[in-house]
Order: C-alpha cells, then sequence, then structure tokens
C-alpha cells in the first residue's frame, strides 16, 4: 500500500519535508490514518457490559447468590439442572426448538425465494406480504397465535372442523406445545430467510441460468446443480442466524406458554428467567453457562463446516 | 396463451391464495378485533365487527393506566433512537478501521465480534455489572445494552460494505490535507449510507420490539417500554375479558416498525444485496 501511495503523490509534496523517505513517510501517514482509537468507545462497552459479565459468569454459576450476597457451592447448581427432570428437560426442547425452525426456514424460505425470484405474478405483494411477520413483534405476535390456536374459539380449529377434522389443543398438549410455537416462529421468521435467500439467487451470474436454458435442463435440474449450490452462502447465513435465533428463543415461547403446559415447552432461556424471577441468581446464571456452552458446541462445528462447503464449491 | 404464461398465472395465484390464508388473515384477525366490542371479541372467531369501534378501543388503550401507554411510547422512541445512533456511529468507527488496517490485532477483534453475535449474554451477572455503574433500572443503562448486545451484527455489516470502497478516495482525502477524523466523518461516513440505512431499520426494528431485554433491566411500570406494557395489559385484558383492547394495543404498537418498512423498503433489500451479506 506504501508503494502505491508513493506512485499517486506529487513530487512537491513529498519532498516538502526535506530528509524523511518518501515511501516510509507516507506509509506511517497511511496507517496513521485509520486511528486504533476507533475501536476504543466500542470496545468499552464491548468489555464492560458483556466480556466481564460473560467471564463473571463461569464464577457466579459456582455460588448460590442473591446479588448482595455470594456463598461458593462448586457445581452444585450445575447437578441440580441436570438432575431436575424438569430442568434437564429444556435441554432437550432446546436442541428440538432450534432444530424445527431453522430447518423449516432453510427448506420454506430457499423455496419461497425461488417462486419470488421467478417470473409470478403478484411479486411485489407476495414479497411484502411474506415479509410483514418480522415487523410485529415477537410479544405481539406470541398473543395473537395463543388467541387462533384455542383449542375451542379459535380460528384455526374452526377452520379445520369445516373439513371435518378435529383440531388438536395447540398449545394446551403437552405434546404439541413446543412444536406449535416452533411453527409460529417460523411463520415470523420466514421474511428473513427468504429475504436473504433472494439477495443470494439475484447474485448468482444469469450466464448461468441462459446455459442451462439452451441445454434444456429441467426446472429441477437447474435448481439442483445452479441455484442450490450456487446460494450456499445463503444457506450459510440462513443456518447460522436461525440456529443462534433458535437456541436463544424465549419471547416467543413465553409469550405463547410459558414453558407450559407443565414444563413441557421450557427451554433454557426460560429456564433462566424463571429462576431469575425466584431469585436463584445462582442456578439462572448456572443455566446461562449451559447455554454459553450448548450454543458454543453447536455453532463451532456448523460454521467450519458451512465455511468449508463455500471455499469447496 | 404459451405453456409458460399459464403457469406463471396458476403458480402466482395458488401461491396468493395460500398467502392469503397463511399470512394476511392472522393480520385481518388483528384489526377486526382490534375493532370489535368486548363481549365480541371474547367470541374469538374471524368476523366482521357488527359496530366498528376501532377508535373507541384505541382511545381506551390510550388512556388505560393514566395513560401508561404514551409514555411507554415516548421510553421506547428514546431507547430506540439513542441506541441505534450508538450502534451506527460506534460500529461504522470499528468496521471501517477493522476492514483497511491489517495489524496482527485483526483476528483476535473478528473473534470477539463474532462471539458478540453468538454467545448468549449472561443475565444476572450483567444486572450485576449495571448495579455497580448506578445504571440498573435506568432507561439510561438499556440503552447502553441494547447499543452493546447490537454492536458486532452492525460491525460485520459495516465491515463488509467498507469493503467497496475504494482506498484511493481515502488517499485522495490525505492529499488534499483531511486528517484521520476528517476523513472518517466526512468522506467514508456519507458513502456509507445504503448500509447505514439497513442498519437503522434492522436495528430500530429489533429495539423496538424487543422485549427480553427490557424485561430483565428496566423492570417496573415507571419507565416501562411498549412491549412490557402490551405483556401487562395482556394479563389484565383477558382476565378482564377485554381482548379488543388487547388487539387494539398489538395493532397501535406495530404501526411505527411498519411505517419504517414502507418508507425504506427498497433500501433494506439494496443494502443487504450491495455486499452486506455474504457469509
Amino acid at each position: 500500500m506504501a508503494q502505491t501511495f508513493a506512485n499517486v503523490v506529487p513530487p512537491q509534496v513529498r519532498n516538502r519535508r526535506r530528509g524523511a523517505p518518501p515511501a516510509t513517510r507516507a506509509g506511517r501517514k497511511m496507517r496513521s490514518m485509520y486511528p486504533s482509537w476507533f475501536y476504543i468507545p466500542a470496545a468499552a462497552l464491548y468489555v464492560v457490559l458483556f466480556a466481564v459479565p460473560t467471564f463473571a459468569s463461569f464464577y457466579f454459576s459456582l455460588t448460590r447468590w442473591s446479588l448482595f450476597d455470594v456463598h461458593f457451592i462448586g457445581l452444585d447448581n450445575f447437578v441440580q439442572f441436570f438432575s431436575d427432570p424438569q430442568l434437564s428437560q429444556a435441554f432437550l426442547h432446546t436442541l428440538v426448538y432450534a432444530v424445527i425452525t431453522s430447518g423449516l426456514k432453510v427448506v420454506l424460505g430457499l423455496a419461497l425465494a425461488v417462486l419470488l425470484t421467478s417470473s409470478l405474478i403478484g411479486r411485489g405483494y407476495l414479497r411484502a406480504v411474506t415479509f410483514f411477520p418480522v415487523l410485529v413483534s415477537t410479544i405481539g405476535v406470541g398473543l395473537t397465535f395463543k388467541v387462533l390456536l384455542d383449542p375451542f374459539d379459535g380460528v384455526v380449529n374452526g377452520a379445520l372442523s369445516v373439513f371435518g377434522i378435529q383440531g388438536p389443543g395447540w398449545l394446551t398438549d403437552p405434546n404439541l406445545a413446543l412444536i406449535s410455537v416452533a411453527l409460529v416462529d417460523v411463520w415470523k421468521g420466514l421474511g428473513i430467510a427468504t429475504l436473504i435467500y433472494i439477495a443470494g439467487i439475484v447474485a448468482i451470474p444469469q450466464e448461468y441460468f441462459e446455459a442451462a436454458r439452451v441445454d434444456g435442463a429441467s426446472a429441477w435440474k437447474v435448481f439442483r446443480n445452479i441455484t442450490f449450490p450456487l446460494s450456499w452462502p445463503a444457506t450459510g447465513t440462513v443456518v447460522i442466524l436461525s440456529l443462534i435465533g433458535g437456541l436463544r428463543s424465549f419471547d416467543l415461547i413465553w409469550a405463547m406458554t410459558k414453558g407450559g403446559p407443565g414444563f413441557s415447552s421450557d427451554v433454557i432461556a426460560s429456564v433462566i428467567y424463571k429462576q431469575y424471577q425466584a431469585g436463584f441468581y445462582g442456578l439462572s446464571t448456572a443455566g446461562n453457562v449451559v447455554l454459553f456452552v450448548v450454543v458454543t458446541a453447536v455453532m463451532i462445528p456448523i460454521s467450519i463446516f458451512i465455511n468449508k462447503r463455500s471455499v469447496d464449491s | 396463451m404459451s405453456r409458460l404464461a399459464v403457469r406463471r398465472w396458476t403458480v402466482g395465484t395458488i401461491a396468493i391464495v395460500v398467502s392469503v390464508v397463511v399470512f394476511l388473515v392472522p393480520f385481518a384477525f388483528i384489526l377486526v378485533t382490534a375493532a370489535k366490542t368486548a363481549p365480541e371479541a371474547s367470541t374469538l372467531s374471524f368476523s366482521w365487527p357488527a359496530e366498528w369501534k376501532l377508535w373507541d378501543n384505541i382511545a381506551a388503550v390510550l388512556a388505560d393506566r393514566d395513560g401508561i401507554l404514551i409514555r411507554a411510547f415516548v421510553n421506547s422512541i428514546v431507547l430506540t433512537v439513542a441506541s441505534v445512533v450508538i450502534m451506527v456511529v460506534l460500529a461504522a468507527m470499528v468496521g471501517y478501521v477493522l476492514q483497511r488496517k491489517k495489524s496482527r490485532w485483526n483476528g483476535i477483534i473478528n473473534f470477539f465480534v463474532l462471539a458478540g453475535l453468538i454467545v448468549p449474554p449472561a443475565v444476572v451477572p450483567t444486572i450485576w455489572v449495571l448495579q455497580g455503574l448506578g445504571l440498573f433500572k435506568t432507561l439510561g443503562g438499556l440503552i447502553l445494552i441494547e447499543a452493546t448486545f447490537g454492536l458486532s451484527f452492525c460491525i460485520l455489516l459495516f465491515r463488509a460494505f467498507v469493503s467497496t470502497i475504494p482506498r484511493e478516495l481515502d488517499e485522495a482525502a490525505l492529499i488534499d490535507g483531511a486528517g484521520p477524523i476528517r476523513l472518517f466523518f466526512q468522506i467514508v461516513l456519507p458513502l456509507l449510507k445504503p448500509v447505514i440505512v439497513t442498519v437503522i431499520v434492522v436495528q430500530a426494528v429489533a429495539v423496538f420490539n424487543d422485549f427480553a431485554n427490557p424485561l430483565y433491566f428496566l423492570p417496573g411500570d415507571a419507565n416501562a417500554t411498549v412491549q412490557l406494557t402490551l405483556y401487562a395489559y395482556a394479563s389484565s385484558s383477558t382476565s378482564a375479558g377485554q381482548l379488543n383492547l388487547l388487539f387494539a394495543d398489538i395493532l397501535l404498537i406495530t404501526i411505527p416498525p411498519l411505517v419504517m418498512y414502507v418508507f425504506f423498503n427498497r433500501q433494506i433489500v439494496a443494502g443487504m444485496t450491495s455486499g452486506a451479506i455474504k457469509g
């Protein structure tokens, strides 16, 4: 970079201060154009409000804690977390929830994006309408669907009964509650996944599609051999964002079921809140550490895998 | 009509019908329920209101508990504007230097940025820190929290976008005698406008709609945000059988994000496609 700069600068500027070799001086000046203190304000916030609490959580998770009083108890919180079936179930629910939501967002988001980048009547309307749910707050969506999914008077089961189907108690059946909430999560988040996929598909050079058309490839073959592999970076983004969101999900579950009925839709994030509310700060923080470990353990291999694939293709 | 045109129409029509059922019905349900009288809303049916009471219901919601919703609106707007401004300026500074300056720290900084995106914040220890700083249960504290938690995402977008701005511009500005601060604020920042719009819209919607952080870090009625009041309202209005007011509330607080989207729709997609979302 210093080299290019020396070539660009006219001689009279270069020689203004005699003695200093031009390239070095220019090089130094180029470096100081990007001052390191630009990092400081962001770093200060990050360290104080994010890094310090994160590191502190490892210590506080080993304590019985009332915010004022810290009593070291070793691994008891973790033992309690994993031996209490109500708490440890949340661990499993979190994984199930994240897998369902991100899987469906990938499949449906890609399908919708393919549809919305093809020539289709009402394309603008369809793009807008799939994005609308993103704008409504999660709490608003949760409360709305809680009413829509009411087992007796709800609109969804009302519509099903027209076809002679006895709709289930979506949020009141312990076997269904978690899945119902996950489906609503997909309904709400699909717009983002679709938008990312649209951006990815639009970036594919048109020549590929033209060449395929000349060769007489079927729509499925075009999708299988061009659209899907070349939108791999978009798939990576969707998977990573939806997994992070799914593993940490709290708002929607809290608005719709509060982890119930019983503990059938409790996830780690809702356990953290319940323990916090009950004043068990140490146990709550232990939940945070468990969530931290789960997220890291899931995200690192997946992001390595996705990066490797996108380098290969 | 050619076969292609027939397919265009049939697939399009099916997609429109499905989208109406899946996406528009829930929105229409919010709207018609918000316009009903209390007894009619309590039947939960998806039907045209017998009497159109939308304005009365909105007025009733706004008047509830001495206009707590209006105060919550003011709080939410202050929170959103302040935290998004902090996020945009600080993240743009970091994204810019991180992309431009190659140093051995870059790897570590990138790692922390990614960690900020992935790692779930430790809630109670954060409260403990805020309490130590005297910022717990204050709007200022929540503003800093929202700004901090949003930084990573913004930095990634800015870093990707800065790489599309030619370095020659920096050099030209330097020759013209601009210092680093003028270079950034007068030359680079205006050029970042497309991605700034994207960041503002995405983060403003996220902060305005956020529930978990206000719940933890700003509890209490005194300075509640709109999402907290909606949540509190849900329990009180359901027990009182006033679903019409609950839905009027949902409708009311969805308006600001909707307005933002209508205004900036094109720019969001443009900012996303111009290199912002790439791996």
